[in-house]
């Protein structure tokens, strides 16, 4: 056994720039940000902070309308549902899961949009 | 010792236990500061959630629902609501940015250092600002059930904390904090439950109804200071002078006075009695607090788009292999965040009626600590009180903790610079200012002072994230004169409230919950100015742009 190394030859496959993935002009377009891909890019960004802000206003509407609720319609302040007031149960309780239900569907549906964007890109 | 002592000495020697242990995985300087990224998301979340229940949560809201009724429900479903908003607007974006704090994001959007250390600044004045109840609970909890000075706690967990992140960096905080949260669960759940029973047992008596505060049996009430109350029947006490008549108007207490039962409970003059119906409804303005809807609207304003902005929130997601694994992570976070916030409001509801003499002497975020006695009693109820305290240490570590990392973090890269040996020095330096403060301040209740940073964090990085993720149109210039425009009047609100300034009428609902006028403002001047620099739109923001949104599996490259 010899401890001098193996000899190795090094090669370079001499391309000039990076190479393109090939088959695949929308990974490129976005890669080299030109008309196509800043296109590209737009449409996924339009999808994904549309989705945010439609959950987020109907959270806001649900939620940040209480108030506003309770201070035009009084009556609603001293409801009882299930021997329980009303504003208590809401805001004590049925808010939680609610929430959480919200951010499961955002972020089934974002990711749903990623996978759209990820189809078209490889497609392409 | 007493138990509540050992339940304190045992979890701060949990925390620097796993503390240690989290060190000797921490092998290289990568996984020294950010916990190499291979944490598992439920781990993540724990950690997450445990970092977030701070004093606020633990002791605070119980507190302000106790004194002030319904509306102080807004601010649990804030601290929750704000992680939603977090979710749609920023989460996985920002993950992708490979941002560690926002300070990074602002650099590396904006391509502007003086950006970077406006950011700098006022992730350190949250920072301290969130720090300073978090101590102040600590000295609180330890008077409340020891005896100890108030100092003495503060003082405990800043030394606690300091040593644990000088020593151990994120790896170990990511799993002392996720100890933390499911200590801090049990904790509040397990008493409460023992709490439901013993009040089924006493008959369920009414939350709410028409009477106000009553001490329910002969009451004695110790007073280490004089009080200045509000009488409103006239009721003869003992006091350790003889007996003693109190007639409706102002009275000032001390010493040791004994209330017969029956007799209606005096209240400490910024609190003002309310009936338990007017307490029980929502915007009624129970406890003497004005304009309860523009209140409302801010205070919800503030929690919803503050939560993105906190310094311990951010870093957090950094935590996180990529930006879908962002997005699990905050949703198993609404989970564990949503499960705690049912239990706090019910502690509030109880100390009406079972621990009312805290209206008295004013201590109402000690409310959760006083029931089990109050309700239960004997070894079952000491017991029961060491496990809200251990649960309340836990609460001011974990939170300390993630401040002390942000605020540190940003002080070494922004003030010191160097290597992990400064981060000693910073979290020496980033502990010892909050001390100083918590020393020195009155204390306002708990849970208003943490709402006063996230209002000043939705006033300041709520524009500067949302804009800088979604908007191309955001200049240098923009974010800085909108940090400035929003941090500014955030600050002198802030400063204000806490220094009592205004105490009366519209000025003082405006100033004691600015997120209503002050995020507006912020958003205005940061949209005004960047589209009044159009010129100087970052060259790079199209690759920006690619970086935060399109998802890692393409495999683009990522950073410059």
């Amino acid at each position: 056994m010899s401890d001098t190394p193996r000899r190795v030859a090094v090669t370079s496959p001499r391309t000039r720039g990076v190479r393109r993935p090939p088959g695949r002009p929308a990974l490129a377009a976005l890669d080299e940000q030109d008309v196509v891909g800043d296109l590209l890019i737009r449409s996924l960004m339009r999808a994904q902070l549309g989705l945010g802000l439609r959950l987020a206003a109907v959270f806001g509407i649900l939620i940040g309308g209480l108030p506003l609720l309770f201070a035009v319609a009084p009556r609603t302040r001293d409801l009882e549902v299930l021997g329980i007031a009303l504003p208590w149960l809401v805001l004590g309780g049925a808010v939680y899961p609610s929430l959480w239900a919200g951010g499961w569907l955002y972020v089934r549906l974002a990711e749903r949009n990623e996978r759209d964007f990820v189809d078209l890109v490889e497609r392409s | 010792m007493s138990p509540d002592l050992a339940a304190v000495a045992l979890v701060v020697l949990l925390t620097l236990g796993i503390g240690a242990y989290g060190l000797r995985l921490a092998r290289t300087t990568s996984d020294f500061m950010v916990a190499s990224r291979g944490v598992s998301p439920l781990w993540n979340a724990s950690a997450i959630g445990g970092e977030y229940l701070s004093a606020a949560s633990f002791l605070g809201v119980a507190g302000l629902v106790f004194a002030y009724g319904a509306d102080m429900l807004w601010y649990p479903v804030g601290f929750v609501a704000g992680y939603l908003v977090l979710l749609l607007l920023v989460a996985a974006p920002l993950r992708r940015s490979g941002a560690y704090t926002v300070p990074d994001f602002a650099e590396a959007r904006l391509g502007s250092t003086a950006v970077r250390r406006l950011a700098s600044v006022l992730v350190v004045a949250i920072g301290w600002l969130y720090l300073v109840p978090q101590l102040q609970g600590a000295g609180l909890t330890l008077r409340a059930t020891t005896g100890a000075p108030a100092w003495v706690g503060a003082v405990v967990v800043a030394v606690v904390v300091t040593v644990n992140v000088a020593g151990g960096g994120m790896r170990s905080a990511t799993f002392v904090q996720a100890f933390q949260y499911w200590l801090k669960l049990t904790a509040i759940s397990v008493p409460a439950l023992f709490l439901l029973l013993a009040w089924q047992s006493d008959g369920a008596p009414d939350l709410a109804g028409p009477a106000g505060p009553v001490f329910r049996e002969t009451t004695s009430v110790r007073l280490d200071a004089v009080v200045v109350v509000d009488v409103v029947e006239r009721v003869v006490v003992q006091t350790s002078t003889g007996a003693r008549v109190l007639d409706p108007g102002t009275a000032r207490l001390e010493g040791v006075v004994v209330f017969p039962a029956g007799s209606a409970v005096p209240h400490v003059d910024r609190i003002e009695r309310a009936t338990g119906d007017a307490w029980a409804r929502p915007l009624s303005g129970a406890g003497g607090l004005e304009h309860p809807l523009y209140a409302t609207y801010a205070l919800v304003l503030a929690t919803f788009l503050g939560t993105m902005g906190l310094p311990h929130v951010l870093v957090r997601f950094y935590t996180n292999p990529d930006g879908a694994a962002a997005r699990r992570t905050t949703l198993v976070v609404l989970g564990l965040l949503g499960t705690f916030y049912l239990l706090p409001a019910l502690y509030g509801a109880l100390g009406r009626l079972y621990a009312p003499e805290l209206l008295l002497t004013g201590r109402t975020d000690a409310v959760v600590l006083a029931l089990p006695a109050a309700m239960v009693g004997g070894a079952l109820g000491d017991l029961l009180q060491s496990l809200l305290v251990a649960g309340a240490f836990a609460a001011f570590l974990s939170t300390s903790s993630g401040l002390l990392v942000s605020t540190a973090g940003v002080l070494l890269q922004d003030v010191l610079r160097g290597t992990v040996r400064d981060f000693r020095r910073a979290s020496v330096l980033a502990a010892v200012v909050p001390l100083l403060l918590a020393l020195a301040a009155t204390s306002l209740p708990i849970g208003q002072v943490v709402g006063l940073a996230f209002a000043m964090a939705a006033s300041t990085f709520c524009p500067l994230l949302v804009l800088g993720i979604w908007w191309r149109g955001l200049t240098a210039p923009g974010a800085a004169a909108g940090l400035v425009v929003g941090g500014g009047l955030s600050a002198a609100a802030v400063l204000a409230t806490l220094a009592g300034l205004v105490d009366r009428g519209w000025p003082a609902a405006l100033l004691a919950q600015p997120a209503a006028w002050s995020v507006p403002t912020a958003f205005a001047v940061m949209v005004g100015v960047s589209l009044a620099t159009r010129g100087s739109i970052p060259a790079g923001v199209g690759r920006t742009m690619l970086q935060l949104h399109a998802p890692e599996v393409l495999g683009l490259s990522r950073g410059r």
